[in-house]
């Protein structure tokens, strides 16, 4: 169970939220919303452990966490707004070096697999900066299908992504939360899916 | 089995080591380095460049030449160092992928121990073969030559992990390579003074064990603290 307690971001000299409650249990989704700079995307980095809160803190199943906590780094995947790929590298390459570094070594047919299934089969030897942003992202969900994280931290995970794309990113947020998994997600956009979520809104 | 007992077997898988985390940061800066060769062999270009122009600039004068030889070739290598530095941790920066090596479950230390190494392999260590070739330009002869290699050698290395830690702490502002130089070259000056000395002191006949002595010290030490120093660096500057 992933969970924040009075939870204070602040940028500079402005606020963004403050005491902040939410808990998100295992084999739910928690949807982020607020308008542009309402603290979305400040939510995320202090979830994963890229920002230090300004006050209150994060609890990973149970135990009040550091910023990069071991435990959770390697318990979650982080997607920020941009997918992080290396241009001169080819979309395989980009994807084994992230599971590498991830410290997942999914073998090579398990990686064609999610290749295939998010639509990139034909392009996995094609240089990332050929890809267009859609495609980007889902490079990103093939590493978020094959890491196998319990959670999930996405910035606008729609954003690019075309109808098809979106559906295939839902049915892979479903089985995730079957499984047990959890997510926290920033979005502008509805998300049709059969599995429980709930969402707070940041002012 | 009580449930204390169950999750304790998770914890201790959890622990990845490092070396794998290592390795695949340096094949992919390697890899990288390969396919942009134009940007990559930037360094040495320029390294060989300014140096040839001292003597168009000095004369043909082959015992001031001979005299100059180790600062120039040190001097010149200082910079070529220096130009690829601003880029170490920038393009990872930009794209995101700085991010992901922050949350990698391997020890972010040993991951910038291996962009340090990849730096040095593909700037440091090319300069220090190239070396020779200046110092010939110069009028050095055979043991200088190999002196100025060994020198150089021993001290690249360190150029880069200063480097590092200045590029780790620039990350993100404004002006940054500018910036970089200026935080970096005073730090770079005992690496300087030790690396030409020991040329300079064995074309006057001196003993110039010492120099190299102090050179590899350095260089050990930060191989030990410079990784620790850099990888804190990045954490402040992308929090």
């Amino acid at each position: 169970m992933l969970e924040v307690r009075e939870l204070a971001c602040r940028r500079g000299d402005a606020e963004l939220f403050r005491d902040l409650d939410f808990q998100v249990a295992a084999g739910e989704a928690l949807l982020v919303r607020g308008a542009n700079g309402s603290g979305k995307t400040s939510l995320l980095r202090i979830l994963c452990g890229l920002s230090s809160p300004h006050a209150g803190a994060v609890y990973w199943q149970g135990r009040r966490v550091a910023p990069l906590d071991r435990e959770l780094r390697s318990s979650s995947i982080y997607l920020g707004h941009t997918a992080p790929l290396k241009d001169d590298l080819t979309v395989m390459e980009n994807l084994d070096f992230a599971l590498r570094l991830g410290g997942d070594q999914p073998g090579m047919e398990s990686q064609l697999a999610a290749l295939d299934s998010v639509g990139l089969f034909t392009r996995r030897h094609l240089r990332a900066r050929q890809l267009s942003a859609g495609q980007r992202r889902r490079v990103g969900m093939a590493r978020m299908l094959l890491a196998d994280r319990p959670v999930w931290l996405l910035d606008e995970p729609g954003t690019a992504l075309d109808a098809k794309g979106v559906k295939l990113f839902e049915g892979a947020l479903e089985t995730h939360l079957r499984k047990g998994g959890l997510a926290v997600i920033t979005t502008h956009h509805d998300l049709d899916i059969d599995a429980p979520w709930r969402e707070i809104v940041l002012q | 089995m009580n449930q204390q007992a169950l999750t304790l077997p998770a914890h201790a898988a959890a622990d990845p080591g490092v070396l794998p985390g290592y390795y695949a940061i340096l094949r992919r800066e390697l890899l990288l380095a390969m396919r942009s060769r134009g940007e990559a062999v930037q360094p040495a270009v320029f390294f060989v460049i300014v140096a040839s122009l001292f003597p168009l600039g000095v004369g043909a004068d082959t015992q001031l030449l001979t005299r100059i030889a180790p600062g120039v070739v040190w001097v010149c290598g200082l910079l070529a160092a220096l130009l690829s530095l601003s880029r170490l941790f920038n393009s990872d920066y930009l794209d995101g992928t700085l991010e992901q090596l922050l949350l990698s479950p391997y020890a972010l230390p040993a991951l910038v121990a291996a962009k340090i190494c990849a730096h040095w392999l593909t700037t440091g260590l090319p300069l220090s073969l190239i070396a020779p070739l200046l110092g010939l330009q110069f009028g050095l002869d055979g043991g200088e030559l190999w002196l100025m290699v060994i020198t150089l050698l021993l001290g690249t290395p360190l150029l880069s992990m200063i480097g590092a830690i200045a590029a780790a702490l620039t990350l993100g502002a404004r002006g940054s390579s500018v910036l970089i130089a200026l935080l970096v070259l005073p730090l770079y000056v005992p690496v300087l003074i030790f690396g030409a000395g020991a040329v300079e002191a064995s074309l006057s006949g001196v003993d110039y064990s010492g120099h190299l002595a102090l050179l590899g010290a350095g260089t050990l030490l930060g191989i030990v603290f410079v990784p620790f120093v850099a990888a804190a660096a990045l954490r402040i500057s992308l929090d």
